[in-house]
């Protein structure tokens, strides 16, 4: 990874808070993240952690009540017209649920064409029935005759998620967000999906960011990539796949981990299980002070933790945590 | 020749789609039958102005199929002649009050704010005039004989209630993940508005037009009643019910069809209308349109 070129996609101290009847939901608070061209970065963390409302305002969805989305080094809400539909084109998102994000009124070709006519990628409709069945055949759906008439309802979960695939590629984008992509397809059609989706990535050379709630698909499909953990609106882990997931540091990251049924008992017996001091996740209405994770913590510190946020700090290997306890025993090793 | 084979198919496909739903079916038939009653069968039936004081609430004969009113006048020919203000007047004021439901709804929801304030209290106010009474108090300083004006002010009174429904559909839709798809692949507002979120409402939309309707044939239909509105060549299935009952055919055996045939008919009109909303539902919803 060049770490002086410009990052494709670039949130600084973004954050995005939501009003809810006088109060304030946190969704997003002050993340900050630099994707380079072509790599992939997994967004990790459990529902409601603000994994979607960071991709949508990648995506340029949802304004950011604080802080700036830069794409190719330009803040995207200080562009000019011109250079915001060339951001908006370049920057697609593929929704989580396959049975809402196409719209049951068109067929396939309907739903594709569209995108291809609108931009003047293609010049007629023979023209555009050429690109449809081409693109579907980079998905998978072949033969592309088959499912060019169909209606959405016509279709499995997983060949819609693949037209919707299609449909994002129509516009040749440079970075995807996979807002959990494969989470709502059955677990059979999981895995020729995200093979499908890696192919992509090293066919096309596109920019990945992709978001999960489960680490055994991180792992997957981000190998090459980056993690970044998030909880209750904030990062709070971010490093290279192979050390998040074999070295992670932030408590809440060894947390998910151990939870990772494992298909072998020995490995079962003998993986670390982290205790919690409770299950329950906070309200996003009532985040705790300080750390946010310290009432679950089996770290927590009495004066430090529920005091001050802690910021990432890089602890080596490429990996910044934001845990003041991890922080300092890891800089007391290096000093040792 | 492939311009007229694309039609012909079209028109096949939805006659099918028609013809899926039997209610539907029905209701459409019927329909057929007061658009040929009504605009067809004038041509050959000429409509009955002679008094005739020998012939005064006569029962059906081979020459009156449904009897004489109080002039003597043939009740058919009248019932003939008396559809076509009623199915007109339904059908103006039935796509005016759409028309500016679906576009006041929409703008209110897609811009939000200020305007969508506006027009929500607009909204409230128009749905609080008491809309017959007003209708009366119209009816006097107006001539309402006009077909359109009278279809103009019912549908003016009308749109408030749709327009709010309209706006509720609007707010959902827009909310759709395919919304947001479409607004990430840069497509304009045109494409966003008439592909993607008017498709989805196009059945409730059409329904909403046939209930617009049937409300438009009784406002009419009352204010002739109450004798508040008359049309210029007098002639309506509604006047021929007011005639007949304030001229005293209730109180005549041989007269029971004066004022049960008008009455049948705007019942049977009625009713086809209501009955067809299935077939809409059929011909705009894709989910229901599968395997034809």
């Amino acid at each position: 990874m060049t770490v002086n070129a410009t990052p494709i996609i670039e949130l600084d101290r973004v954050s995005r808070v939501f009003e809810q009847r006088r109060r304030q939901v946190k969704a997003v608070d002050a993340v900050s993240l630099a994707v380079q061209e072509g790599e992939v970065v997994c967004l990790v963390g459990e529902s409601g952690c603000g994994k979607t409302t960071t991709g949508k305002m990648i995506a340029g969805l949802i304004h950011p009540s604080g802080g700036e989305v830069r794409y190719a080094g330009k803040n995207i809400w200080a562009m000019s017209k011109d250079e915001f539909r060339r951001y908006r084109l370049a920057v697609q998102l593929i929704h989580q649920d396959p049975y809402a994000s196409l719209n049951p009124a068109h067929t396939v070709y309907g739903i594709m064409s569209a995108p291809l006519l609108q931009h003047g990628i293609v010049a007629n409709h023979k023209q555009a029935r050429e690109r449809v069945r081409d693109l579907l055949r980079t998905v998978d759906l072949t033969p592309p005759d088959d499912f060019l008439d169909k209606y959405p309802h016509q279709l499995s979960g997983g060949q819609r998620q693949r037209v919707s695939v299609a449909r994002a590629l129509t516009v040749s984008p440079k970075v995807i967000v996979a807002d959990e992509a494969v989470s709502m397809v059955d677990v059979s059609i999981r895995v020729s999906l995200l093979n499908m989706l890696s192919r992509l990535k090293r066919d096309l050379g596109v920019t990945f960011i992709f978001i999960t709630h489960d680490l055994a698909v991180a792992k997957h499909f981000a190998w090459e990539g980056r993690i970044a953990v998030m909880y209750l609106g904030r990062m709070i882990e971010i490093g290279r796949t192979p050390q998040i997931i074999n070295h992670p540091q932030h408590p809440y990251t060894r947390a998910l981990l151990s939870a990772i049924p494992e298909a072998d008992p020995r490995i079962t017996r003998t993986k670390e299980r982290l205790q919690l001091r409770s299950l329950d996740i906070p309200s996003l209405l009532n985040i705790p002070s300080g750390c946010s994770f310290h009432p679950r913590c089996p770290l927590f510190e009495a004066g430090l933790c529920e005091v001050s946020v802690p910021p990432l700090a890089d602890v080596g290997d490429g990996t910044r945590v934001a845990c003041h306890v991890v922080a300092r025993e890891r800089a007391k090793e290096v000093v040792a | 020749m492939t311009f007229v084979r694309g039609i012909a198919n079209w028109f096949g496909q939805t006659l099918r789609l028609i013809a899926r739903n039997k209610a539907g079916f029905l209701g459409f038939i019927g329909l057929l039958f007061f658009i040929f009653l009504a605009f067809v069968m004038p041509l050959f039936v000429p409509l009955d102005k002679t008094s005739r004081v020998d012939k005064i609430y006569n029962p059906p004969s081979a020459e009156h199929i449904l009897g004489t009113d109080f002039q003597g006048r043939d009740i058919f020919s009248l019932v003939v002649h008396g559809g076509r203000d009623v199915i007109v007047i339904a059908f103006l004021t039935g796509a005016i009050s759409t028309f500016i439901a679906v576009v006041l709804g929409s703008i209110s929801a897609l811009l939000g704010g200020a305007v969508d304030s506006a027009i929500m209290a607009a909204t409230d106010f128009w749905l609080a005039i008491p809309t017959f009474p007003l209708l009366a108090v119209l009816a006097t300083q107006i001539k309402l004989n006009d077909v359109w004006l009278l279809s103009l002010i019912l549908a003016l009174l009308s749109w408030a209630t749709l327009t709010r429904a309209i706006r509720s559909q609007v707010l959902s839709l827009r909310q759709r993940d395919y919304v947001e798809a479409a607004r990430s692949l840069g497509m304009s507002h045109r494409h966003i508005i008439f592909k993607e979120i008017l498709p989805n409402m196009m059945s409730y939309i059409a329904i909403s037009l046939v209930f617009a309707m049937t409300a438009a044939v009784y406002a009419q239909g009352g204010l002739v009643f109450l004798g508040l509105l008359s049309f210029s060549d007098n002639n309506s299935w509604a006047v021929t019910i007011q005639l007949a009952w304030t001229r005293g055919a209730i109180f005549f055996k041989d007269s029971f069809l004066n004022i049960m045939a008008p009455v049948a008919a705007i019942a049977l009109f009625q009713l086809s209308l209501v009955l067809f909303t299935r077939s809409l539902e059929e011909i705009f919803n894709p989910r229901l349109r599968v395997g034809v």
